[in-house]
């Protein structure tokens, strides 16, 4: 069984065919691309699947458990993470923070508990601290831990919200553009952290990528949307020779 | 650099950085005792002017309604203009259960203290009532809102009539005859003529324990894992929603608490005066105003910023009247000459830096910057 199936999902936006009878089946582990032109309807579909938007038809599963009328935080206990395409940081806590955020629903302690600093807040506090600085150190941002997330630089925070993501435990991580603005250098630094995220913690990634040689690198698997609608999906090698592609997205 | 070095070098900032901000913390406590301290041995020998020591309790209030308006306006990031109803329901839900407790506690601070969980109870409840409905706008919209609430419960509270009598307790709308009270009876609560004859039990003591209490509770609140939730809400609500967190439960917490804590500085209200009535100048909006100009000069999300703002232009209308007859007459003027200066320049990058390099205790402990190898 896939992990996330999606069957027929489709929306409008007044007038406007965002995404149009979009299916996708995508295995537990994989690393999967989403590729299209600009305005193709890709972040939209990420609007979709993580209950931003309500769909106009279609249904989406995530391992084998309707989540199509999910709220955006039931999407997200069930198991789907994401990062955004315009960065989403918290912006005045610390990098720290913002990965322990991420952490709040699976270590618990009671706000009283908070207050008046019980034993299990100390207790609790250290295995978010530990937990957070783990998963910075996979971003190689455990040297800026104390850093107000706004002052980081723009590649950084990028990192910073996937490790966000990372900590509230997903089956699916969802990434938008993950690359946009970043320099060749630090875009092949990210590539090469998402497949250790992907070999390491076992995870199952869906990323958009503007580049097409860019997912050609890591992604075993493509879905080309243009238009709301897929174009093709399939291996990537198969995807990227077909001429269909050829003509729509790289254009001549 | 080899990796250990790199690692041990972390090690040693990260620490440091963790020593500092105990540090910041304890310092506000112990700012706290120190002033309880000096104050009172000043009154004991005698160098504080009455007019002085009848300001100690209220500017404890401002200081508690300050630092609790600041965990809705800085930490949760909404504008609220009806911190003074809250205020106002702790003060009457207070002084209403001294008075119809007086007989059963004997004890004096017992029942001042379960006056003020009382107050901070009923407060607490009133943020969460007018919260469901406020929370889910946003903005201008809310601060508005939140101004009408503000202004309803001081007329509520001003059409109010509770009595008691040896059948119980009466409650009506109408008038105190309404009531229908037993020869026996008492009016607890007299519409716009409010509560008299509450004891006077607010002590510079217990105020300053409160205001020590309110910034504990609030200070470990941000640092906890709750506070974290709400300003990562206030940061960006769709990135919190997207990692699980519940949006309206912790808006709700927040506001709830702040309101308990703006009940708590009413119940200390009431059991300072004789005669307890609820006004446009003391639970209107003009106190709501006045409560966050507090937290906009101290500094937004600044709780110890907010506390020192509170106090210092509580002080400074008396302060101005013993300068020189000039500046006495003029000393509105004065004042808002003050406001404009602190407006201007107690919130600038500039300022916060000069204020880290002088005022920090941090920055005296430092040890002196390591000599590059
Ligand atoms: N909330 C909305 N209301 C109206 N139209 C919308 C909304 N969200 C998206 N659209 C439209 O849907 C289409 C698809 O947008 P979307 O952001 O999904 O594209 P995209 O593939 O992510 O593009 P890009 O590569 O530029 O990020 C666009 O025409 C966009 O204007
Ligand atoms: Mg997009």
């Amino acid at each position: 069984m896939a992990l996330l199936e999606v069957k027929n999902l489709g929306i409008s936006f007044g007038g406007l065919r965002a995404v149009n009878n979009f299916n996708i089946q995508i295995q537990e582990g994989e690393l999967y691309g989403l590729i299209g032109p600009n305005g193709a309807g890709k972040t939209t579909l990420f609007n979709l699947l993580t209950g931003v938007y309500k769909p106009g038809e279609g249904s989406i599963f995530l391992d084998g458990k309707n989540i199509t009328s999910y709220k955006t935080i039931d999407v997200n206990k069930a198991g789907i993470a994401r990062t955004f395409q315009n960065i989403r940081l918290f912006k005045q806590l610390s990098v720290l923070d913002n990965v322990k955020v991420g952490l709040h629903n699976q270590y618990h302690y009671s706000t009283l508990e908070g207050i008046f600093r019980l034993p299990r807040y100390f207790q609790i506090e250290k295995q978010m601290n530990e937990k957070a600085m783990e998963l910075l150190k996979v971003f190689n941002l455990d040297g800026y831990s104390h850093y107000k997330a706004s002052n980081l630089p723009y590649g950084q925070q990028r990192k910073l919200e996937i490790a966000r993501a990372l900590a509230t435990n997903p089956k699916l991580l969802l990434l938008d553009e993950p690359a946009a603005g970043m320099n060749p250098n630090e875009t092949a630094e990210l590539m090469e952290t998402i497949q250790f995220v992907q070999k390491e913690f076992h995870m199952t990634i869906l990323l958009i990528e503007h580049d097409m040689k860019l997912v050609a690198g890591i992604c075993e698997k493509l879905t080309v949307l243009n238009f709301g609608e897929v174009l093709i999906s399939g291996k990537t090698s198969d995807v990227l020779n077909d001429p269909k592609v050829i003509t729509a997205y790289l254009g001549e | 650099m080899d990796e250990l070095a790199y690692a041990t070098e972390k090690e040693g900032m990260m620490k440091k950085l963790r020593i500092n901000k105990i540090i910041r913390n304890y310092t506000t406590y112990a700012v706290i005792l120190a002033v309880y301290v000096i104050v009172n041995w000043m009154i004991q020998r005698g160098s504080i002017s009455s007019l002085f020591q009848g300001l100690l309790i209220p500017l404890c209030i401002y200081a508690v309604l300050a630092a609790s308006l600041n965990l809705t306006v800085g930490i949760l990031g909404e504008l609220s203009l009806g911190h003074a109803g809250f205020m106002c329901v702790g003060a009457f839900s207070g002084a209403f259960f001294t008075q119809v407790t007086q007989q059963i506690f004997t004890n004096g601070y017992l029942r001042f203290f379960l006056a003020i969980l009382f107050g901070v109870f009923f407060a607490g409840v009133a943020g969460l009532l007018i919260g469901i409905p406020v929370l889910r706008l946003r903005g201008d919209y809310l601060a508005i809102v939140t101004l009408a609430f503000g202004e309803i419960i001081k007329n509520l509270v001003n059409v109010l009539y509770i009595g008691k009598d040896s059948r119980g307790l009466h409650i009506s709308l109408k008038s105190s005859i309404d009531l229908g009270l037993e020869a026996d009876g008492k009016v607890i609560i007299n519409g716009a003529m409010g509560i008299t004859g509450t004891p006077k039990d607010s002590t510079f003591f217990i105020s300053i324990l409160l205001l020590f209490v309110t910034v504990l509770v609030i200070q470990n609140f941000i640092h906890s894992r709750a506070g974290r939730a709400v300003m990562a809400i206030r940061d960006n609500r769709i990135a919190a929603e997207s990692i699980g967190l519940n949006i309206t439960k912790y808006k709700l917490l927040a506001f709830s608490i702040s309101a308990a804590f703006a009940g708590a500085a009413g119940v200390l209200y009431a059991h300072n005066l004789a005669t307890l009535t609820a006004t446009g100048k003391n639970f209107g909006y003009n106190m709501s105003i006045m409560i966050l100009v507090f937290v906009v000069l101290g500094g937004i999300g600044n709780i110890q910023g907010s506390m020192i703002a509170a106090i210092i232009l509580t002080l400074l209308p008396e302060l101005l009247r013993n300068v020189s007859p000039f500046v006495s007459e003029n000393r509105m003027l004065f004042y808002a000459l003050v406001l404009i200066f602190m407006m201007l320049f107690g919130q600038s990058p500039k300022a916060i830096q000069f204020r880290k390099k002088y005022f920090t205790l941090s920055t005296y402990l430092k040890e002196k910057p390591k000599k590059e190898v």
